[in-house]
């Protein structure tokens, strides 16, 4: 008991001299790539000489703990990740307008900032698309897909893997998308189909597109910029942008409502849609658009001229009501209904 | 009596009068700021009364009557029950103005215009001085056998138990009465929503689609369970009843698990097992089996479990057959019964409080891991996954958490309760101050051979994955392009050596932050869980079992729902910590705590009373008893308790991924941050790097520690 005590003792000393040092510094937390996270703060301190601590959380992990913190919050800003949860946040008035100029930027970053009274402004795009592994395609004999539609063919059964959007916003985009594209029963009746095929609904969006590129499954459906990553990284993948036409996601940069660091804050918010700031994402395999025109991207990269594009109605498929009367929907007529697949 | 608490209202005293009483500045007194800063040490409670702040009058109230009671006191038991009330009294007072009036202004709109910041050291002392005057008096009423000592420990533990899991637990379970759409609360839907067919449906054993995720975690914690701990015994048994010759291999082997970072186990059995993996392709090519995805779903999940828990289950156990002693296996076999009758009926039912607790750990354990399903899960929904994505899922809904978690701690106090049962209440004393020829039985040859049947190819199976992993840690891409590489360490741990030695790597902040941090609460951990388990055993105390359960419910609390709930209960005053590394310390502490009680009370099991009352009867009070032979009696469990809870805090996720924040972010977290962006190799090389640092660690402690001398001389008897 006594050395217990006294190890404990020393420790807690240790730990004191540790922690007592720490200046008042930006809190970021960033739901981007970590590699993009670090590379951005170390940027932004050297080029405006702010201390940034930074963290990296899931979108979703963030809106619970700015939930929970609301009132006294202890994060600063939020960078990154997609949309929709910047929006619910926006809606619960959990952030606050910077009053960031957003003149320079592409019209989808302006309506986002317009659509939540200059709360969450938007730094990039991702655009829904399919992956589909070659090697194991040759090897099953079965025909690239090129549509939506497609997923729906028998040859298919048990290849298909796809996100469940009760967990993944990823999921819900092309729920979204789906539903947009067919209307809402033909949808449900696709998705249905579609999930006769699925042998996994994921809890993660990026991870069919893993599975996809380790030969884990055949199919995936995600966000055709983390699959340009995987297909850089030397995976025998081909990805596919569907030809009836794709959804797509906004990433955004929101102020924490009653941070202490509003000017440190408003800073980082200007910086990270600055085009040179968002030029440096190549360097890290950052293969989504970015928000300033001006700003480098990669010839691999998806390019929002040459994919068909719906025109995804944030304001309708972001409320929570309509978000809701559709998983419930997805719920009993795709995921009870779905076959189960015996492996 | 009185002398003990004259002390208590002494320093009580002093903390209310000298030290501050709120957080100071930015820092904060949870961030030790003020230690380096001494100056700005702020207003005590003494000058923020006179101040203005009339409401911090309250623990002086309570002192007063304190001091009362000392000075007028008639008699021993008038003098008890008035520290007890006047504690009592004091603590509450200080409570209510804590809870009433907070950061923005006061609650349920008296007292007008008060506000006040988060408690700081001089609360904390005022506080402690109190609860001690409160106990003090209870021990002078003749309760704990009339030991301040003992009723002291239980308070403080009673208290910290309170104020670090019960009340953070409340904002979050309270939630499970909240009503739709915003209606307030109440019990109408609570029930309905709890026995619900989405979370109890059984639907997948008649063949008719998908089974609720309760019914899944009980049938997969029962079969982890009772796998881990047959499979902990038959290491255990090896290591104390053979003469296997590769003894500490075997024990290193066991070992690692543990000290692997979650989703790593996963990662391997996917690149080994999946459909793509490298034995479902080899079998495939050999026999022609069709490569398919069973992996996926509960055979996956629960080989993983049974990787990740069977050395928690042979932690407890090795202590347990260790201690069984050599002189009952003797007695029986003078009486003529041959080796398996021996092992049957005297080694095996003294070995029951280990099993019990081993098999309680485990169950436990699956219930509330979190990496595996997440990886390996399939379509398989267990209670934790669940609990998580209905926290930071597309739509959040706190309410069906905060029913699943009610699920998962009913299923636990079940486990539990039948646990207590077949343990029951029969005398597992087998470590007595009688001598004895301190070798234990030789197994019976079937048994051996059964052990070593069961025990070996697991083993191997283990290294082959530790193999894989560090393997994978030195190529470009896992899996695919198999040419060496070390780039992965590189990004993650490079130094440069130019004016001094420069950290440049990506993985060092949360490196350090992590072994500091993890350095602090595994001494903590193993203090406050070993004294709850000496209370447990040896002491005698009015609801002793819902003290004992109480201290097991941080554990089968999902990570998850623990996060949320301490940032929901510690954000604001009176007790504000988020943001600051002692709220991962703390969340360490009380979570890993159960492991430490667990391990004491079966090690404890077996020490023989007579030990502590010869002790006593030469004069020595409870806590020199404690101290001199208890202590160090527990060698291997306060070992086991140091090492676990080291390791839990460094392979943590799910507790503290709600808790990192921008200056203290956790080594976890930054690998799980790895792996969702596909970056296996840095990942891996981030857990090899972490996963030697902790063996190290641990034989340190070993060696720090030592064996306990039981003169039990490690060999066993002639065949």
């Amino acid at each position: 008991m006594i050395r217990l005590c006294t190890v404990s003792a020393i420790a807690l000393a240790a730990g004191i001299s540790v922690s007592a040092a720490g200046a008042a510094t930006l809190n970021v937390v960033c739901s981007n790539e970590q590699a993009w996270c670090d590379l951005m703060a170390q940027n932004f301190k050297i080029d405006t000489g702010i201390d940034v601590a930074m963290v990296r959380k899931s979108t979703g992990e963030v809106l619970a703990q700015i939930r929970a913190e609301a009132g006294n919050p202890k994060i600063d800003v939020w960078w990154g990740g997609t949309g929709d949860p910047h929006m619910i946040a926006a809606a619960e008035d959990l952030t606050e307008a910077s009053g960031v100029d957003t003149s320079q930027l592409l019209g989808w970053a302006r309506n986002m900032t317009d659509m939540t009274d200059g709360k969450a402004i938007g730094v990039h795009v991702g655009l829904l698309g399919m992956i589909y592994n070659t090697e194991v395609v040759a090897a099953k004999k079965l025909d690239a897909p090129a549509c939506w539609r497609d997923l729906a063919k028998p040859q298919y059964k048990g290849e298909i893997q796809v996100a469940n959007p009760k967990s993944s916003g990823t999921a819900y985009t092309e729920l979204a998308t789906l539903v947009q594209l067919f209307g809402e029963d033909e949808g449900f009746k696709l998705l249905a189909e579609i999930g006769a095929n699925v042998n996994q609904y994921t809890k993660s969006g990026s991870a069919p597109g893993k599975a996809v590129a380790r030969g884990e499954t055949t199919i995936g459906i995600g966000f055709m910029h983390d699959m340009v990553n995987l297909k850089k990284q030397g995976f025998p993948v081909q990805i596919v942008a569907p030809c009836e036409g794709t959804g797509y996601e906004t990433g955004a940069v929101s102020m924490v409502k009653g941070t202490p660091h509003k000017e440190e804050a408003k800073k980082w918010i200007e910086y990270v849609i600055s085009a040179d700031a968002q030029s440096a994402g190549l360097e890290v395999g950052v293969y989504n658009i970015p928000s300033n025109p001006g700003a480098k991207t990669d010839p691999d990269a998806p390019d929002m001229a040459s994919v068909k594009l719906i025109d995804y109605d944030y304001k309708t498929y972001g409320s929570s009501d309509t978000r809701t009367r559709l998983l419930e929907r997805w719920d009993a007529e795709v995921k009870n209904a779905g076959g189960q697949i015996q492996e | 009596m009185k002398r003990t608490a004259g002390l208590w209202l002494l320093i009580g005293l002093i903390g209310y009068a000298l030290l501050p009483w709120y957080l100071v500045g930015d820092p904060g007194f949870w961030r030790f700021g003020w230690l380096a800063d001494p100056v700005h040490l702020g207003p005590s409670a003494l000058v923020s009364m006179l101040e203005g702040r009339w409401w911090l009058a309250a623990p002086l109230v309570g002192f007063a009557a304190t001091a009362a009671t000392l000075g007028l006191g008639k008699g021993q038991l008038t003098a008890a029950r008035g520290l007890v009330a006047s504690g009592a009294l004091g603590l509450a007072l200080m409570v209510a103005q804590g809870l009433l009036i907070l950061g923005h202004g006061p609650r349920l709109g008296v007292p007008e215009g008060a506000s006040q910041p988060g408690m700081g050291a001089g609360a904390l002392v005022v506080a402690a001085a109190l609860l001690f005057v409160l106990t003090t008096g209870v021990s002078g009423l003749g309760k704990g056998r009339g030991d301040a000592f003992i009723t002291g420990l239980v308070g403080a533990i009673v208290a910290l138990v309170g104020l670090f899991v019960f009340y953070p637990m409340a904002f979050v379970l309270g939630r499970a009465f909240e009503l739709r759409n915003g209606a307030g609360f109440g019990v109408s839907e609570f029930f309905p929503r709890l026995f619900s067919p989405e979370i109890w449906s059984g639907a997948c054993f008649v063949g008719a689609g998908w089974c609720g995720p309760a019914v899944n975690s009980v049938i997969l914690a029962l079969a982890t369970a009772a796998g881990t701990t047959l499979l902990g015994l038959a290491f255990a048994l090896i290591a104390t009843r053979t003469e296997f010759r590769a003894k500490k291999l075997l024990r290193v082997l066991s070992i690692l698990p543990i000290i692997t970072p979650p989703f790593v186990i996963g990662l391997a059995l996917i690149l080994l097992f999946g459909r793509a993996g490298t034995i479902t392709v080899g079998l495939h090519e050999i026999f022609g089996i069709e490569q398919s995805r069973w992996l996926y779903g509960f055979w996956g999940v629960w080989l993983s479990q049974m990787l990740s828990f069977t050395p928690i289950a042979f932690l407890v156990l090795i202590g347990v057959v260790e201690g069984v002693s050599p002189s009952m296996e003797e007695a029986s076999q003078t009486l003529d019964a041959d080796r398996w009758q021996t092992f049957r009926y005297v080694t095996w039912p003294l070995m029951r409080p280990g099993l019990a607790n081993a098999f309680l750990l485990a169950f436990i354990e699956s219930l509330a891991d979190f990496g595996n399903p997440l990886v390996l899960g399939g379509n398989f929904d267990v209670l934790s996954t669940e609990i998580y994505f209905s926290i930071v899922g597309t739509v959040a809904d706190p309410a069906q958490a905060a029913i699943l978690s009610v699920t998962l701690l009913v299923l636990m106090l079940t486990v539990f309760l039948i646990q207590r049962q077949w343990v029951g209440k029969k005398n597992y004393a087998t470590v007595t101050g009688k001598a004895d020829s301190g070798r234990n039985a030789a197994l019976s040859p079937a048994l051996r051979w059964t052990c070593y049947g069961v025990a070996i190819p697991w083993a191997v199976f283990t290294a082959l994955i530790y193999a894989l992993i560090l393997f994978g840690s030195f190529v470009k891409l896992w899996g695919y392009d198999h040419s060496f590489t070390l780039e992965h360490y590189v990004r993650a741990f490079k130094i440069v050596f130019r004016n001094g030695i420069h950290f440049v790597g990506s993985a060092w902040d949360s490196y350090f932050t992590t072994l500091w941090i993890a350095g602090i609460s595994a001494p903590l951990t193993a203090a406050v869980g070993l004294a709850t388990a000496y209370l447990l055993v040896r002491q005698k105390f009015a609801f002793k079992n819902a003290f004992e359960f109480s201290t097991m419910l941080s554990f089968a609390i999902p990570g998850t729902v623990i996060g949320v709930a301490y940032v929901m209960a510690f954000n604001f005053p009176p007790v504000e910590l988020t943001g600051t590394a002692i709220i991962l310390v703390i969340v360490f502490v009380f979570r890993n705590m159960p492991v430490g009680v667990r391990g004491g009370i079966a090690a404890m099991s077996q020490l023989d009373k007579s030990l502590d009352e010869a002790s006593i009867m030469l004069g020595a009070n409870s806590f020199t008893t404690l101290r001199r032979v208890i202590m160090p009696l527990l060698g291997p469990a306060i070992l086991a308790a140091l090492t676990y809870s080291f390791v839990r805090a460094i392979t943590s996720v799910s507790a503290v991924i709600f808790l990192v924040s921008a200056q203290y972010n956790m080594a976890t977290a930054f690998i799980v941050g790895r792996v969702e962006n596909g970056e296996y190799g840095i990942s891996i090389a981030y857990a090899s790097v972490l996963i030697v640092t902790m063996l190290a660690c641990i034989l340190l402690m070993q060696l720090l520690i030592g064996r306990r001398r039981l003169r039990r001389a490690d060999r066993v008897e002639a065949h």
